[in-house]
């Protein structure tokens, strides 16, 4: 069974088809990215993969289940989402959220509480983000408020992640790390990952696969048949050029969207 | 104005003036309410500032008055008046909000329920000329006159409130600082909203009770605001929010008692203090 698998599915927004006839299969364990051009449709695939955008047309099953019914085995971490400034709400009690935020019921202190509060810390160390966790989340950088919200996706120890443009905001060498994290957690843990992005450069040595979404709909291929000058030049319909370095990775160049921050 | 033409009932003898302030039951079933409603507004308003919602919150005081002017001219109890017309502002609110939480839209038709509502009142207030000796009660409080069965009431309506409040604790604090994850951990956002909108109007019914329609906000979203800047723990910054809604309470009642100034400028004065300390100290 795939983590993810949409067949034939097209999304209607305020009564417009932004994508239709979409085929995509995301493994279990898979590292996955989405890739397209602002409005070609990315955020409305994650949404509709959570249930929260339904299907105009088409079958989806994720995790086994029709969009919604796993929402509880995925961590999810929208686009570009930044706390008010004025929000006084530690960091830690963020990610908490993430655990058992969706609970009725009042938490009496107790082993169990301990032992969340314990995976709670687990992972803000996993995500190195232990130093701040303690600060209210409106005080913080756009870049640690970003790590402390994947430890949320990641808290409830997650069988799909869905990062919508999880390295927005971050510095070069911090969308280094956070991708060579996630990276991590995908393998070790056999998480499927789902990673909405406009620059693929930190991540183009980990692709397991890639999803495109142009024209109103996706093609889904293997990094190295898609991440070429032919296939993104008629993708983005602007000249992009992919470059091999000299430690044999691959560098896209010139698209819009796809920043060459390693081609200085 | 000297201090002893001001402070008229104050022996200035601790023990005795503590004693003299619970002595009579009109005193106690002041202190017992204003009690009920300081734990209330506290938590109630921990939320809301944490929301954004103290605009909404201040249109349902003004519907408070509405609703209770709307009661004097019906001739029924004006405390009914209270809930009723808090609890279909809290419903108007949430439908004026629409779907999408989009602040500056919200606040737009926020201020719309606010200017109706405000017109309501003073048209019911001007219907009803009898009313207009008890205006300044209904709009800067009373503790004179809170009946046992007044305090019952407001017992019998906070307990169930804070308890949902208390359940819902972990859900709503989700929705109000993370709406889109809080959606897709299966949280009904939506309904959450409008039942955290009726519990407010709960509580700006009760609290304007003692304080009067216009000061709701001395005790909703003062000691609030300043527990939010003392603290980013959730558990404490409510715990902190009621210990100073009740602090502020308990010192606006005693200072109306011996005085001859009314509680709701009392209550608004502490309060404004105990805001600029903790802005000052934080
Ligand atoms: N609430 C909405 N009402 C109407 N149209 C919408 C709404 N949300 C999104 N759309 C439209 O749906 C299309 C796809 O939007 P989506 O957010 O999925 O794009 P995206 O690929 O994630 O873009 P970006 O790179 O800018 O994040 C866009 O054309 C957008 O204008
Ligand atoms: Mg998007």
């Amino acid at each position: 069974m795939s983590a993810v698998e949409l067949r034939d599915a097209e999304a209607r927004v305020g009564g417009r088809t932004v994508w239709r006839d979409v085929s995509v299969t995301v493994e279990r364990g898979a590292f996955v990215a989405v890739l397209g051009p602002n409005g070609a449709g990315k955020s409305t695939l994650v949404r509709a993969v959570l249930g929260l955008q339904p299907l105009a047309a088409g079958r989806a099953s994720i995790l086994g289940r029709p969009p919604g019914g796993a929402n509880g085995r995925i961590g999810y971490l929208p686009q570009r989402r930044s706390f008010d400034p004025s929000t006084r709400i530690r960091g830690v009690d963020v990610v908490r959220l993430g655990l058992d935020g969706a609970r009725f019921g009042v938490p009496l202190p107790g082993r169990r509480s301990r032992a969340a509060a314990a995976r709670v810390a687990e992972t803000i160390d996993l995500v190195g983000a232990g130093h701040y966790a303690a600060r209210p989340i409106g005080e913080l950088s756009g870049g640690e408020q970003q790590r402390l919200l994947i430890a949320q996706a990641l808290v409830r120890e997650p069988q799909l992640l869905l990062l919508d443009e999880p390295l927005d905001s971050l510095d070069l060498p911090n969308q280094i790390g956070v991708a060579a994290l996630i990276r991590r957690i995908c393998r070790e843990r056999d998480v499927a990952v789902m990673l909405v992005a406009h620059d693929v450069n930190p991540i183009i040595s980990y692709l397991d696969g890639v999803i495109y979404l142009a024209g109103g709909t996706a093609v889904e291929g293997r990094p190295e048949d898609v991440i070429s000058t032919e296939a993104l030049t008629a993708l983005y319909g602007v000249p992009v050029e992919v470059l091999h370095a000299s430690d044999g990775r691959l560098v896209v160049v010139g698209a819009p969207d796809l920043h060459g921050h390693h081609a200085h | 104005m000297p201090t002893s033409a001001v402070f008229t009932g104050l022996d200035w003898h601790p023990v005795h003036d503590a004693r003299e302030l619970v002595a009579y039951p009109f005193m106690q079933h002041a202190l017992a309410a204003g009690t009920i409603v300081a734990v209330t507004a506290g938590v109630v308003g921990w939320f809301m500032v944490l929301r954004r919602q103290s605009f909404a919150g201040h249109t349902l005081s003004l519907t408070a008055f509405t609703g209770a002017s709307a009661a004097g001219l019906a001739g029924v109890p004006v405390i009914a008046g209270y809930y009723l017309a808090c609890g279909a502002g809290a419903v108007a609110l949430a439908a004026a909000s629409g779907s999408r939480r989009s602040l500056s839209r919200e606040s737009a038709a926020t201020g719309s329920v606010q200017a109706l509502a405000l017109a309501l009142g003073f048209l019911f207030i001007s219907l009803y000329h009898g009313l207009l000796s008890d205006l300044d009660s209904l709009l800067f409080g009373t503790f004179l006159g809170v009946t046992r069965d007044q305090v019952l009431v407001l017992l019998l309506v906070a307990a169930p409130t804070l308890a949902l409040v208390a359940v819902a604790a972990r859900p709503l604090l989700y929705a109000s600082v993370d709406p889109d994850v809080a959606g897709a951990a299966g949280i009904r956002v939506r309904l959450l909203g409008l039942g955290f909108l009726l519990v407010l109007g709960i509580s700006v019914a009760e609290t304007a009770q003692i304080t009067g329609a216009l000061l709701v906000f001395a005790l909703l979203v003062t000691p609030a605001a300043a527990a939010h800047r003392i603290t980013a723990r959730p558990v404490a910054g409510v715990a902190v929010s009621v210990a100073l809604a009740l602090a502020v309470t308990w010192t606006g009642l005693a200072l109306a008692y011996f005085s001859v100034y009314p509680v709701g400028f009392w209550i608004t004065s502490v309060a404004f203090a105990v805001y600029v300390v903790a802005r000052a100290a934080t």
